[in-house]
């Protein structure tokens, strides 16, 4: 009896232990978030037991969230892409062309949808047929798609003011009580990649061709299939997020996306997922872009200038990619 | 005699301008242990790539049962019984035993949603089968944190969850300990008994000598000596010809 129950609480310890190493990574980034959080109380009360500053937090988050959680595939398949803020601009461009033309909304989400997952398509085959650097491609396919955005409009942007309180609109980016829907469409984003990541086939796949692609060849995993659906998945995020984010500001920019490439990549490595590939963390990469959202609220909330943004960045990328260097412990 | 398990008739393959494998001619019989035997780059790792789908010849013939193959991959292999243990172990460090020994074959639902429980349970089950007997180590622990026997437990680990008619060694004992070294030899042995056919290769010819029922000299991609054991009175026997083989270079094929 007696040892029964010891070796019950072993075992408990033992699972306890596996959970908590097999979500260190999500963990440290959880406490990155919270330091922050606590810190920004302190120093700036005022502004963070104010619903308001949240209110304003969540309208911009879930755009953060969704872009970053997508790049965790990518970057865990041992790749990396930088051309997803300019596959956020022309897939919410054609989102903006169809309905501005009165198209169904419907009909323009799906082809934004289209375009995103064709540029992934188009970066996935420049990277495992053609052989280039992922990082010098896709900083390409960035200059390029942008460039194409520019030629096409001229520089001009689209007004979507039409799009407001049509069902569409509320459906995507309206309120539901105090809740902006755009948060539950994050969340729902961030489920359907936890499970992929975690659970399915794919997420498993891209992250054995990220840890050991010649093991995964020997083992009959398709790498370059393998990569060009995770660069697929980015392109898909990236067109949601950009359609949500033209109809939160009522108008198509043609500079849409560019302000996230930066702060997105933040949001993944605070988030606890390395650059080498084979590991990753979803959750960590929320909170990630939580830590990357609240920083700019928080700065002008204590009152500092804006010109401190990127000083603040800096110095959360630096102490948190020590934190996780030190709580990685023996791996790597 | 019976039909073989795969023949291979007039094989290359060469990887740029480097000829791995020349004119290559092979048996492999059903239910037997063959020995491949040769020096570093002799073409060992090339040829069993071959016959596991991981790469394709340049040109030549395959036959498998009997049967001439045209299309052949990696999940054809598998489907024909064969299981490979490839030299450099086919692991993902970072990914746990679980997700290693059902690497690219998970145990997934219509959908693609891996059955995790039933991979740990199958994990667990198979790690006590290979002598994993420490209990730090749980079906979720990272292959980084395995011992070069333990990892080369994983790796035959697969070879027996998935039943294999034919599996393939590739020097599964180097940098293996003595015990270590003996749990590889077992494990042949009792593919054997339930007669499978397999494919060692080693450095060790002593080791090669003692486990196989007919041998191969592979050398500079080309195989120049095959016989079988009741041809070969000692393991000396067989270090002489491949001393002669790489003194003289290309011999004459000896039967
Ligand atoms: N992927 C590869 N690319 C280029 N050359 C290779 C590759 N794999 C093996 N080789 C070359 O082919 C020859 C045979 O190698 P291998 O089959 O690994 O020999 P062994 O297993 O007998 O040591 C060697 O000269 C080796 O350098
Ligand atoms: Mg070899």
């Amino acid at each position: 009896m007696e040892a029964t129950a010891v070796s019950t609480k072993a075992q408990e310890r033992n699972a306890i232990r596996t959970w908590l190493d097999q979500n260190r990574r999500g963990l440290s980034a959880f406490v990155i978030f919270m330091g922050l959080w606590i810190l920004f109380l302190i120093t700036a009360p005022g502004t963070f037991t104010n619903p308001q500053a949240y209110r304003a937090i969540f309208t911009t988050l879930p755009i953060d969230i969704i872009l970053a959680v997508s790049l965790v595939f990518i970057v865990t398949s041992g790749e990396s892409d930088l051309s997803f803020p300019s596959v956020f601009g022309l897939s919410s461009y054609a989102f903006a062309l169809l309905v501005s033309n009165e198209v169904s909304p419907v009909l323009g989400l799906l082809a934004a949808l289209l375009v995103g997952a064709a540029c992934g398509l188009v970066n996935g085959l420049l990277v495992t047929k053609v052989g280039l650097s992922s990082l010098v491609a896709t900083l390409g396919m960035n200059f390029f798609l942008r460039g194409l955005i520019n030629v096409l409009t001229q520089g001009i942007g689209i007004p979507l003011t039409m799009m407001i309180d049509t069902p569409f609109y509320n459906v995507l980016v309206g309120q539901v009580g105090d809740v902006p829907v755009a948060v539950l469409w994050a969340l729902l984003v961030v489920i359907i990649c936890l499970v992929l990541f975690n659970r399915h086939r794919l997420g498993t796949h891209i992250a054995i061709v990220g840890d050991n692609p010649e093991s995964a060849k020997e083992m009959g995993i398709d790498v370059a299939r393998t990569k060009i659906l995770a660069y697929v998945i980015v392109g898909l995020c990236a067109a949601f997020a950009g359609v949500m984010s033209s109809l939160i500001n009522s108008t198509w920019w043609p500079t849409a996306g560019d302000g996230y490439l930066l702060r997105t990549l933040a949001a993944v490595f605070i988030g606890g997922t390395p650059t080498w590939g084979g590991v990753g963390t979803v959750i960590g990469a929320v909170f990630g872009a939580m830590s990357v959202g609240f920083i700019e609220t928080g700065l002008i909330g204590a009152g500092l200038t804006a010109f401190w943004t990127q000083f603040a960045y800096g110095l959360v990328i630096i102490l948190s990619l020590i934190g996780h260097r030190f709580n990685q412990g023996r791996y790597r | 005699m019976a039909t073989p398990f795969i023949e291979l008739k007039h094989v290359y393959k060469s990887y740029g301008s480097v000829n791995a494998l020349s004119d290559v001619n092979l048996t492999i019989e059903e239910g037997r242990v063959l020995g491949l035997i040769g020096d570093n780059g002799a073409g060992k790792s090339t040829l069993i790539k071959l016959i596991a789908g991981v790469h394709s010849p340049d040109s030549g013939e395959m036959w498998v049962k009997g049967k001439k193959v045209t299309h052949w991959s990696v999940a054809e292999a598998r489907a024909a019984g064969i299981e490979t243990v490839f030299q450099d172990r086919a692991l993902a460090e970072q990914q746990s035993i679980a997700r290693n020994i059902f690497m690219g074959r998970e145990l997934t639902n219509a959908i693609g949603l891996i059955d995790v429980k039933r991979q740990r349970e199958e994990a667990e089950r198979l790690m006590r089968e290979i002598g994993f007997t420490s209990k730090v180590f749980s079906p979720d622990s990272r292959v980084l944190t395995l011992s070069g026997g333990e990892r080369q437990g994983v790796a035959i680990a697969r070879a027996i969850y998935f039943k294999a008619q034919l599996v393939i060694l590739d020097e599964p004992t180097t940098a293996l300990s003595l015990t270590e070294s003996e749990k590889v030899f077992a494990f042949v042995r009792q593919l054997r008994a339930r007669g499978a056919a397999s494919i060692f290769i080693s450095h060790n010819i002593y080791h090669s000598y003692d486990v196989s029922d007919y041998f191969a000299i592979l050398d500079r991609g080309r195989i120049v000596y095959t016989a079988d054991k009741s041809e070969v009175p000692s393991a000396d026997v067989l270090i002489r010809k491949l001393q002669t083989v790489a003194r003289h270079g290309m011999l004459d094929i000896e039967h």
